[in-house]
């Protein structure tokens, strides 16, 4: 059976990087006593995959991996058990079960949600919400394009960030409203916004971009070209990214196999003559998670 | 979640922050304030290497098992973060609390290699506290140092305040009721240290004094005060079954170099190879009960979600019940756990169980016959033969096995040069054995990888008289060897590997050194020298300059062949095995004589006198 695993990271766990956070959860499983699923040989390893790397120092609430089981408790106990063994600063948050046929969640990453935030003691992004939305227009929705230099592996190229860059917008943490309408979970960000006392704005930037092995965009490529078009001296150290959410297209056949393929579509066909009778776009995205379902 | 000690500017900018954040598996929290001691525990080496570290697992379970104390980890800052720590003059800290290492009780230094011993004053020089111990005030932490390498703790005499010598688990209880007594009466820092001396397995190198004669020689090592104990005797742990042993051992987030877990299955070994260290000071060579180490390999498995076990002991072979310990391991396979297995003497019993658990094409046998001829072997008093290596090996090529790794030392006493054309020679002969298999039966060629180092003689070893050679006579021993392997019929299914010699030399002042050389190694620290054991950041032209700048000779410590009466500088230090002993053994490796293991008879080593282990094996 294929599960896909939900959890966060904060703290100082933001340091860890991708390849041992894999190692993190290979052996956190084990403590877990999850009956995970090994592969053949003499070495055998864990089947496991994740979805999206997430840089170091970068805090998360939506990182994504999947493993085959052999089998599995409830969803509910998986996470308890899961937790149990989490170091601070990781916790995990769903546990779904997907179709035997499911593709990866690495190869449907499409989207990731992003928020940006100013670091304690760091110079902030712009003194009010307000201010930053209208620096948020100026660069996204005013230009064109938004041409910015890349290296690659073997010359620089330019390339055009803005299709790339789905939603952009400024945003105030102060406000419980943004905090739930984003579903920020990060425990340590929602005591910094709640804190008493402190009235102020806590202006941020939201960013929803184009992710995946295709066209990646990280959110430190869009900070740079928003710092550089105002002419800010952003310090990077000073600034914290937080991953939201990732997501997969909504339209995208998430399973392999013929029939699993034809039930599917006519599931989405099935959905999408709902949302139209309600008067109501058929999402561009779903989360990952979605497209699994609790046990 | 606790404050770094370091910034996210600089967490950003180092290599590897995750070597500084602590928070992991199985980390100890206590709060601080509700303790009496705090203690700093410091592998003085980089933390991939720090945390692989078997005693320090040991000691940090066992201390913090004490509600008063709260024992937290150190380990050396990279290079990098070295750099950025002294240009911003941050204290160093520990992992758990991110606190000063300054503002512990204790500063606890594991001292496994002599090639670390920059790296313990980079450790106290970036924890802000006096190198030299003479210069520590009642602000600073006792600075104590433990591990092999204090059996000649002489040449770090100015730098620590006490020395633990022994195993750890016995006195440190002792240790800190007696910090505690002396604290609350408000007693200062010498007090606490005249009174600790006292305490069995502890040296308190300020209070002695050592005397030299005019040929460079000691002429005395004596006591300060009459209260003070002339000599200090190592502390060992008799019962290693009822004992401490870390059930929850720490799992780092970046891969360590021992990334599993760990079972050591007993301490020292039977049999008394005479240029090995940890034979001698381990004796005498107990086993733990095999039922008790499969109910902690199980919780150690559980507890940290290790994929990988491994055995830890000097020569496995010898444990009792390793077959019933291996086979309960292997049950563990289908939980995806794999044994990596030490180096096991190659038998029948080995190749089954190496088959079960590793890719045969891939693993290689290993033997380490040390020296190439069978005289030197016996002189060495390393009992493997020709004729068991041809055997095993030619067990393991039936098998499918046709890799091979040769270990060997250069320079060892009474070496020849005949002696040393006899290691591609044995190469070549395990070769031919491999060959002797019909071609259709075997897999190509074989690979027969030769490894020589350069011996450096130890405290407390039958060779601790030896002289040493000057750097290019290493060399011009290695090029005999590789000039050699060029003349052998296989010499292409033959490799052989050796290194750089400047290493060795600084090695040997240090193993046998005495008070006198502490002042080059503050002298090359000063000019930059730290990481020596890292290749990469070796310089010994550095170390050159700190020897003639500080006047002392090299030569004096390597070339000369020690009298047998002449006082050594760890003459002080009762390691249970018997000065007359060890003469004998040197006396027997001249001439040639193997002495038989401990297993088969008791040769009198002394260690006897601890009551356990081996030695009460042979009063039926």
């Amino acid at each position: 059976m294929n599960i896909r695993i939900k959890f966060q990271k904060y703290g100082v766990m933001r340091f860890i990087g991708h390849l041992d956070m894999m190692r993190y959860f290979q052996k956190a499983i084990r403590r877990a006593d999850i009956d995970i699923a090994y592969s053949e040989g003499y070495s055998p390893h864990q089947i496991m995959s994740f979805a999206a790397p997430l840089g170091v120092g970068v805090t998360s609430d939506g990182e994504y991996f999947d493993i085959r089981a052999n089998s599995s408790h409830s969803s509910q106990k998986s996470i308890q058990a899961l937790n149990e063994a989490m170091a601070e600063g990781i916790s995990v948050l769903e546990y779904k079960l997907l179709p035997d046929t499911a593709k990866t969640s690495m190869s449907l990453v499409a989207a990731a949600d992003y928020l940006i935030y100013t670091k304690p003691g760091y110079a902030s992004l712009a003194e009010t919400p307000e201010e930053l939305q209208a620096k948020v227009q100026a660069f996204y929705e005013h230009q064109a394009e938004i041409l910015i230099a890349k290296q690659t592996k073997k010359r620089e190229i330019t390339m055009d960030l803005k299709p790339l860059i789905y939603e952009m917008n400024a945003l105030n943490l102060r406000s419980e409203e943004t905090l739930s309408a984003r579903k920020v979970k990060n425990p340590e960000l929602l005591n910094a916004c709640r804190k008493t006392g402190a009235e102020d704005d806590i202006p941020a930037l939201f960013l929803k971009v184009c992710t995946g092995s295709a066209d990646n965009v990280k959110p430190e490529l869009v900070l740079e070209a928003f710092s550089n078009f105002h002419g800010l001296s952003l310090e990077m150290a000073g600034l914290q990214i937080h991953r939201l959410e990732v997501y997969a297209k909504a339209d995208e056949i998430p399973v392999k196999g013929e029939t699993e393929r034809k039930s599917y579509e006519n599931y989405l066909q099935k959905q999408k003559r709902i949302y139209q009778r309600q008067g109501i776009a058929f999402p561009e995205f779903v989360t990952l998670g979605e497209l699994g379902k609790d046990i | 979640m606790e404050k770094l000690a370091l910034s996210d500017e600089i967490l950003l900018k180092i290599d590897k922050p995750a070597r500084y954040i602590g928070n992991e598996i199985n980390i100890v929290r206590k709060n601080p304030q509700n303790v009496a001691i705090r203690f700093a525990m410091c592998f003085p080496d980089v933390y991939e290497i720090g945390m692989s570290h078997l005693g320090i697992q040991i000691l940090y379970d066992m201390f913090n098992q004490r509600e008063d104390v709260y024992c937290e980890r150190v380990y050396s800052p990279w290079v990098d973060l070295h750099k950025i720590m002294k240009e911003q003059r941050i204290p160093l800290f520990t992992l758990e609390t991110q606190s000063p290492v300054k503002e512990m009780d204790f500063l606890g230094i594991t001292i496994q290699y002599e090639m670390c011993y920059t790296n313990i004053l980079q450790i106290l020089d970036l924890s802000q506290i006096p190198l030299l111990a003479g210069e520590r005030t009642e602000e600073d932490p006792i600075v104590i140092g433990g591990g092999p390498c204090t059996y000649n703790p002489e040449p770090l005499a100015e730098f620590f305040d006490l020395f633990y010598i022994g195993e750890g688990e016995t006195q440190y209880d002792a240790l800190f009721d007696l910090y505690q007594s002396i604290r609350r009466q408000g007693g200062a820092r010498q007090e606490f240290l005249r009174a600790a001396c006292k305490i069995p397995g502890i040296y308190v190198p300020s209070l002695y004094e050592v005397n030299y004669q005019e040929d460079g020689t000691i002429q005395s090592f004596t006591p300060k005060y009459e209260d003070v104990p002339p000599s200090v005797k190592k502390e060992i742990q008799m019962d290693l079954t009822n004992t401490f042993y870390p059930r929850k051992p720490l799992v780092p987030y970046i891969k360590a170099t021992q990334d599993r877990v760990v079972l050591e299955i007993q301490r020292g070994c039977i049999r008394g190879c005479r240029f090995c260290q940890a034979g001698m000071i381990y004796r005498p060579t107990r086993e733990r009960d095999v039922e008790r180490l499969k109910t902690c390999a199980q919780e150690m498995l559980e507890s940290s979600g290790h994929e990988e076990i491994s055995l830890s002991s000097l020569s496995s072979s010898d444990y009792s019940k390793l077959p019933e310990l291996i086979n309960y391991l292997i049950s563990f396979k289908e939980k995806g756990v794999n044994i990596s297995l030490p180096s096991l003497r190659i038998d029948a019993f080995s190749l089954d169980v190496m088959s079960k658990v590793q890719d045969i094409r891939k693993s290689s046998l290993t033997f380490a016959p040390e020296a190439g001829s069978q005289r030197l072997r016996n002189v060495i008093n390393k009992g493997l033969t020709e004729e068991i290596i041809l055997e095993g090996a030619g067990l393991a090529f039936e098998g499918g096995w046709q890799k091979v790794k040769l270990y060997f030392m250069l320079g060892l006493p009474t070496e020849t040069e005949e002696d040393r054309k006899e290691i591609p020679r044995l190469a070549d002969k395990i070769a031919r054995r491999y060959y002797e298999i019909p071609k259709d039966k075997r897999n190509g060629k074989c690979q027969i990888t030769i490894s020589t180092s350069f011996f450096v003689p130890k405290p407390f070893t039958p060779f601790q008289w030896a002289g040493m050679y000057p750097k290019e006579e290493y060399l011009a021993r290695a090029r005999v060897v590789n000039e050699e392997m060029k003349e052998q019929l296989n010499r292409k299914s033959l490799k052989y590997n050796w290194h750089e010699a400047d290493v060795t030399v600084l090695e040997g002042v240090f193993a046998r050194g005495d008070r006198r050389v502490g002042q080059v190694l503050l002298k090359a620290y000063e000019k930059g020298c730290i990481f020596d054991a890292w290749s990469e950041y070796f310089d010994n032209g550095k170390w050159m300059e700190a020897f003639q700048q500080c006047g002392v000779s090299i030569d004096f410590y390597n070339l000369r062949e020690r009298s047998l009466d002449e006082i050594l500088p760890w003459d002080f230090i009762d390691c249970g095995v018997s000065k007359s002993f060890l003469k004998r053994e040197w006396h027997n490796a001249l001439q040639e004589t193997v002495t038989p293991n401990c297993k088969m008879q008791c040769n009198g080593c002394g260690a006897a006198q601890f009551q356990g282990g081996v030695c009460l094996e042979h009063q039926n």
